[in-house]
């Protein structure tokens, strides 16, 4: 661990933690642990924000930092070999007929920070879509986005169809309009309010 | 009419004059004496809400912006392109429920017009999206971050010959205009002109007056229904003009979400320059639409700055000191500021109530916000509504939707100053919900 770029990270200093990162690269550091300084770094972040010390800017900040470290380490990493170890694989979308993607995008990071394989299917998403591609990749987990009030039914039929496909997947719900009374409706597993939330339940269920 | 002397008034007289022109039902077309009389008690109960009044009983207002489509069979698409057939489909909404006492507000739009304009912000139905696929916004960076400058220098300028031809390619000759100093001597004028006639520019001009034209088409159609509801029903209109926070005109759909929440890091003081600047656009954009329309009352969403998007400290700093700026320019003219606040506003409550805002000159309907709160640091000073969510509407039941509005009525009905709402545009909802939701609010409303 270099504490120096995690702190850096965390207190929202790009350029500083750009070069840290890019000298313990020259100096000979593995990419791999250079991206388990990034992943601890976001931990903090992602702690602060479940505690309510930080919020959407510093996510999207630090997020955006991480992105550009990423792009320093994904030469060096293939040349090394190394590849980070993934603890389970978790489908995302935006659900049809809902075309907003900043809060998807957001949880989508988060997961692939902590670990996840995630595929991410972008905005307004058939049903079909996520059940051929829960299918083709053999995810247990399943992320629904949906802003709007429309999401609902959209969200509902994709529900019905991934149980359709395998009983025992999870799947999740998230975003502006959502609650528990829409998890309910839906009949998703859960409704996260957040994506530490995310987190929290695809570690569960991983 | 408003006073000759109107000018002149202190901005608490101008209120009153404005909010006297709107209740009175003098000259205007009412279809009979009942509709006249309607109109007037509702539209004084609304002002008793907003002045902190206690009424008779608490009004019950709506966005029903997907709804009359939903509930009548109109595809969304329909509501953008065949006007006739909205306009029937809404007038068809407003008889099947008399108990709607405010004109609600829906996404009538002119799909046409934004056709012509190309306009690249959003997709809607009928258009990019199928016709039954709600209106939305394409997230993106509309607004360069080394743009600032031209920005905050003449705001109104760059939105006309940078932001509008990228954003409206329909229009894109309006890049070419001229300053507008060649106006200012004889021998400038035709130099002038002869920029103005330059072919782009006139191209633009000519898709500028088609549109304006088309608008009035769709004016027409929209007109129509006013006319049903407001003055055969006796409905007021609750929504005259629209703003935003200058901190949401920057960060919505100029520079973007994930744009403007960078900036706060990259360049904050250019982010506070940009929404100064914009600040007076926001009034009077807010002001002149109210004005002419006659309706009192600038609706204005509020975004960014909710619960969880950014801390109390970037929300002081950042999204509330333009705010306030905006709501007490619009409030000096006597119109009445809205916030349609989304999301939660828990941690921002004590904080507004510390700017003293006028009592009895805006109006906040909240979303996800604990309304025992809402009630406790807002009801002295100020109207507040909403909190019914969207799900009750769509997934909870006639007894749920009673249940809450009957625990909703407790909260905040006492001593005034509170209208019933929904915390959200409603695109969704299950009929019998609706009518549930409209019946409890006249039963548990009565004072």
């Amino acid at each position: 661990m270099h504490q120096e770029l995690i702190d850096a990270i965390t207190e929202m200093n790009e350029e500083e933690a750009l070069a840290i990162a890019g000298r313990l690269l020259d100096q000979g550091a593995s990419p791999v642990e250079v991206l388990d300084d990034c992943k601890a770094a976001m931990e903090v972040v992602g702690k602060r924000f479940e505690a309510g010390d930080c919020f959407i800017p510093e996510l999207i900040f630090a997020g955006d930092i991480l992105a550009q470290i990423a792009r320093l380490v994904k030469p060096r990493m293939a040349s090394s070999g190394q590849t980070p170890h993934k603890i389970g694989k978790v489908v995302i979308g935006t659900v049809q007929g809902d075309i907003h993607d900043i809060a998807k995008d957001i949880v989508a990071f988060m997961l692939d920070i902590n670990g996840f394989e995630v595929t991410d299917l972008g905005v307004d998403v058939a049903p079909e879509r996520f059940v051929e591609v829960a299918k083709e990749t053999g995810a247990k987990i399943v992320g629904l986005s949906g802003f709007l009030t429309l999401a609902y039914e959209p969200m509902k039929a994709t529900v019905a169809q991934l149980r359709a496909l395998d009983p025992g997947i999870h799947v999740m719900i998230g975003g502006g309009q959502m609650d528990d009374q829409v998890r309910d409706y839906t009949g998703a597993d859960a409704y996260g309010k957040d994506a530490m939330a995310a987190i929290a339940l695809a570690r569960g269920w991983a | 009419m408003l006073p000759e002397n109107f000018a002149t008034l202190t901005p608490e007289l101008k209120l009153e004059a404005r909010l006297a022109d709107w209740m009175s039902t003098d000259g205007k077309p009412f279809a009979s004496p009942e509709a006249a009389e309607k109109y007037h008690a509702r539209a004084k109960r609304y002002a008793d809400v907003i002045q902190l009044r206690e009424p008779d009983r608490v009004p019950t207002t709506a966005f029903t912006g997907d709804l009359q489509q939903h509930f009548t069979g109109a595809t969304l698409g329909d509501y953008f392109y065949d006007y006739p057939k909205a306009a029937a489909h809404a007038i068809e909404f407003f008889e099947r429920f008399p108990e709607l006492e405010y004109f609600p507000a829906s996404n009538f739009e002119p799909g046409p017009v934004y056709d012509k304009l190309g306009y690249t912000l959003y997709r809607w139905p009928g258009g990019k999206l199928g016709p039954n696929q709600g209106f939305q916004y394409v997230e993106g960076e509309y607004m360069g971050a080394d743009e600032y400058d031209a920005l905050i220098k003449n705001p109104d300028g760059w939105l006309l010959r940078t932001y509008m031809p990228r954003v409206m390619p329909g229009v894109a000759g309006l890049a070419n205009i001229p300053v507008l100093l060649g106006t200012t001597e004889l021998p400038f004028v035709p130099f002038f002109f002869a920029g103005m006639a330059a072919p782009p520019v006139t191209a633009a001009l000519e898709t500028l007056l088609e549109v304006g034209r088309m608008t009035l088409e769709y004016m027409g159609a929209m007109g129509q229904t006013v006319g049903y509801a407001v003055f055969g029903q006796g409905m007021p209109m609750t929504l005259g003009g629209f703003s935003k926070a200058p901190f949401d005109f920057l960060g919505d759909t100029l520079r973007g979400t994930r744009s403007v929440m960078m900036d706060l890091f990259r360049r904050p003081a250019k982010v506070l320059a940009a929404c100064e600047a914009l600040t007076p656009l926001a009034i009077k954009m807010a002001v002149d639409a109210a004005a002419g329309a006659g309706v009192p009352f600038a609706f204005i969403p509020l975004h960014k700055g909710a619960d969880g998007f950014m801390s109390d400290a970037d929300f002081d700093k950042f999204y509330w000191p333009s705010l306030e700026a905006t709501i007490r320019g619009i409030v000096a003219e006597g119109v009445v500021p809205a916030m349609f606040v989304e999301g939660g506003y828990n941690s921002r409550l004590a904080r507004i109530a510390e700017a003293n805002l006028e009592p009895g000159t805006t109006a906040w309907t909240f979303d996800q916000t604990d309304m025992a709160n809402a009630k406790k640091f807002f009801g002295p000073w100020a109207a507040i509504g909403g909190n019914v969510p969207g799900s009750l509407f769509q997934t909870g039941t006639p007894e749920t939707m009673r249940a809450y509005v009957a625990k909703l009525m407790d909260t905040c009905k006492p001593g005034g100053g509170f209208f019933m709402a929904p915390g959200v545009v409603l695109d969704h909802a299950k009929e019998e919900n609706f009518r549930a939701w409209l019946e409890a609010g006249l039963e548990f409303g009565k004072y």
